[in-house]
């Protein structure tokens, strides 16, 4: 569980985070919002890349800000990019290998449970191929393999369908949906631009809109919130 | 264990294996036989070159950070080196020692910028750090077995003068070439073995991106030191090299601008690979003399430097390390294709 309370970013005089309060229970949870809603920077906070100018976030009764950015990935902190990061100079193996030996995992099984993420995405290339070589979908396996290698606790998806045709994303709609049970209740915040995509894979869903979170609740449900239909149609809201 | 398809060790890689062992054991075993002594030293300078060019390599080709001190370190090294030559009697391996572990902290100190600069401003600040280098040799010159800190001999002790000592089993030019071509090994084994591991794993990731890495757990101020101790270290081990192989140091020999110079080489060479290290080396000990043994200028060596990184950074990124093969699978294709184009003609017409 992730509960964030009070949660305010400012970069001068824009707030793309404005007194965020919400909780993320389980499982794996939807953030959606139109674009510039604050998603991207409220993972940013979660990485520790951008420090808020107030609030508090737990996670599993922890405060997350208490941990130096590096060390959030040893907690079990992980993360994929709008932008995929696969790095390119390194084999498939090595690329989820490196994000294993600083997760503070034994070394003895560091083989096995590198093949067993690049199984559990199913990544069917050689493990000794460079990353730079692969297509589009196979970096963004990579990419899930990556963030799910070593114990995850939190696992956070920024857009990781993004430029895929519809039966790959369909694809990786399964193995985000299958994250917190093969990985012992590991917490997957999802966002994407894919309603499809979201309503598959996540029972809750919060959204953003402008920095305010609008809507929170089972997806089905936040989904038919006029509310949030409005503030992806546009539509000027009087309240 | 699953035995995965892909991950054994493959065929190539016991060739490449074969190969490297094979020139290692040409060069050390049956080149200085069959040249004489004056090529025996340089090419003694272009394996000792060829380790400062490896530090820069890895610095630049691997984590991305440039660094135009790494001539001013090899002359750290050496004058590390040549005072404890003169000063004790330690043994020669352990002063290479030494000399690398000082130049590694001067080093670090010299990379301490790079956890907030990068690019064009981080070479400037390196390159201040070597001219400040420069300067402070300029005035305490390389030791000359004299006492003190400092080491120097006065006016009146100057015919005392003796060389800076060799190691015992290698006294001899073609012996220490051979001892040179060893460390020389040893240091890119070094090297290779961080770089196929976990840092340089950290590496590439920091290289690739910096927030990615942050984000996989990497603690990029740690390991982003530890590249340049670990080129420093390379380097202050190459120094004390040179200090024996020269017998005599003057600052004369280390000017601020080689460390650029070694830039345009080492680019030139390949930056991104191991055997870039080595062309480099070669290109900025043995062509020059080379030249010189022409009958051209010294100094045309620059111009083709210039030339050479200029075509490296148009059409060859790789460098000469990556582009020279490729070229040659290219014209052995053209050839076999040449060939046979010529017996298709003779078959059937399709």
């Amino acid at each position: 569980m992730i509960e964030v309370e009070d949660l305010t970013v400012r970069f001068g005089g824009v707030t793309p985070i404005d007194d965020m309060t919400v909780t993320f229970p389980g499982g794996t949870c939807g953030l959606i919002g139109p674009n510039g809603a604050g998603k991207t920077t409220f993972f940013n906070v979660l990485s520790g890349f951008v420090k808020p100018a107030a609030g508090s976030i737990r996670a599993f009764g922890e405060d997350l800000f208490k941990m130096a950015d590096f060390r959030r990935a040893r907690w079990g902190l992980r993360r994929s990019f709008q932008t995929e990061q696969a790095i390119r100079n390194l084999s498939v193996f090595d690329n989820v290998a490196m994000v294993h030996e600083h997760s503070g995992q034994a070394r003895v099984s560091r083989r096995q449970d590198v093949l067993d993420a690049l199984a559990f995405v199913g990544l069917n290339v050689s493990p000794r191929e460079k990353a730079g070589v692969l297509g589009a979908r196979d970096r963004r396996l990579l990419e899930v393999a990556r963030a799910t290698v070593g114990m995850p606790r939190v696992v956070l998806l920024d857009e990781p369908a993004a430029g895929l045709p519809a039966e790959e994303t369909v694809h990786m709609g399964d193995v985000i949906a299958k994250i917190p049970e093969q990985f012992g209740g590991a917490l997957v915040i999802l966002v994407d631009h894919d309603m499809s995509l979201v309503s598959a894979c996540c029972e809750t869903t919060a959204v953003l809109d402008f920095g305010k979170l609008i809507a929170s609740g089972p997806t089905a449900e936040v989904l038919r919130n006029e509310h949030v239909i409005r503030a992806y149609l546009g539509t000027e809201e009087e309240l | 264990m699953t035995r995965i398809k892909g991950m054994e060790i493959e065929r190539d890689d016991v060739v490449r294996a074969c190969i490297i062992a094979g020139l290692f054991a040409l060069a050390l075993f049956a080149v200085p036989e069959l040249i004489g002594v004056y090529w025996v030293k340089i090419l003694t300078a272009a394996a000792i070159y060829s380790v400062v060019a490896l530090g820069l390599g890895l610095l630049y080709g691997r984590v991305g950070m440039v660094s135009l001190c790494q001539v001013a370190l090899l002359a750290v090294g050496a004058w590390t080196a040549s005072r404890l030559l003169y000063g004790t009697g330690l043994p020669f391996p352990i002063i290479l020692l030494i000399a690398g572990l000082v130049t590694g902290v001067i080093g670090t100190v010299v990379g301490l910028p790079a956890l907030r600069v990068s690019g064009l401003h981080l070479a400037l600040i390196t390159l201040m750090f070597a001219g400040a280098i420069t300067l402070v040799l300029s005035v305490i010159h390389f030791p000359q077995g004299g006492g003190g800190f400092l080491g120097q001999l006065s006016l009146t002790e100057l015919q005392q003068f003796r060389n800076i000592r060799r190691p015992g089993i290698a006294t001899s030019d073609p012996a220490y070439y051979r001892y040179t071509l060893v460390v020389m090994a040893l240091m890119f084994l070094l090297v290779l073995w961080q770089i196929a591991s976990k840092p340089g794993r950290a590496w590439a990731a920091i290289r690739e991106s910096e927030p990615a890495a942050l984000a996989a757990g990497v603690n990029i101020t740690q390991y982003k030191l530890w590249a340049f101790a670990l080129a420093s270290f390379v380097t202050g081990v190459a120094g004390g090299l040179l200090a024996g192989s020269a017998g005599a140091l003057s600052p004369v020999a280390f000017p601020t601008q080689d460390s650029i110079v070694l830039l345009a080489v080492v680019l030139m060479g390949g930056i991104y690979s191991l055997w870039g290290a080595v062309v480099a080396g070669l290109l900025v000990r043995l062509l020059p003399a080379l030249l010189e043994n022409w009958g051209v200028s010294i100094y045309v060596s620059l111009l083709l430097f210039g030339i050479g990184v200029l075509q490296v950074l148009a059409t060859a990124p790789g460098g000469l390390a990556d582009q020279v093969p490729k070229d040659l699978k290219r014209l052995g294709r053209l050839l076999s294709r040449g060939f046979g184009g010529r017996a298709d003609a003779e078959g059937p017409a399709a």
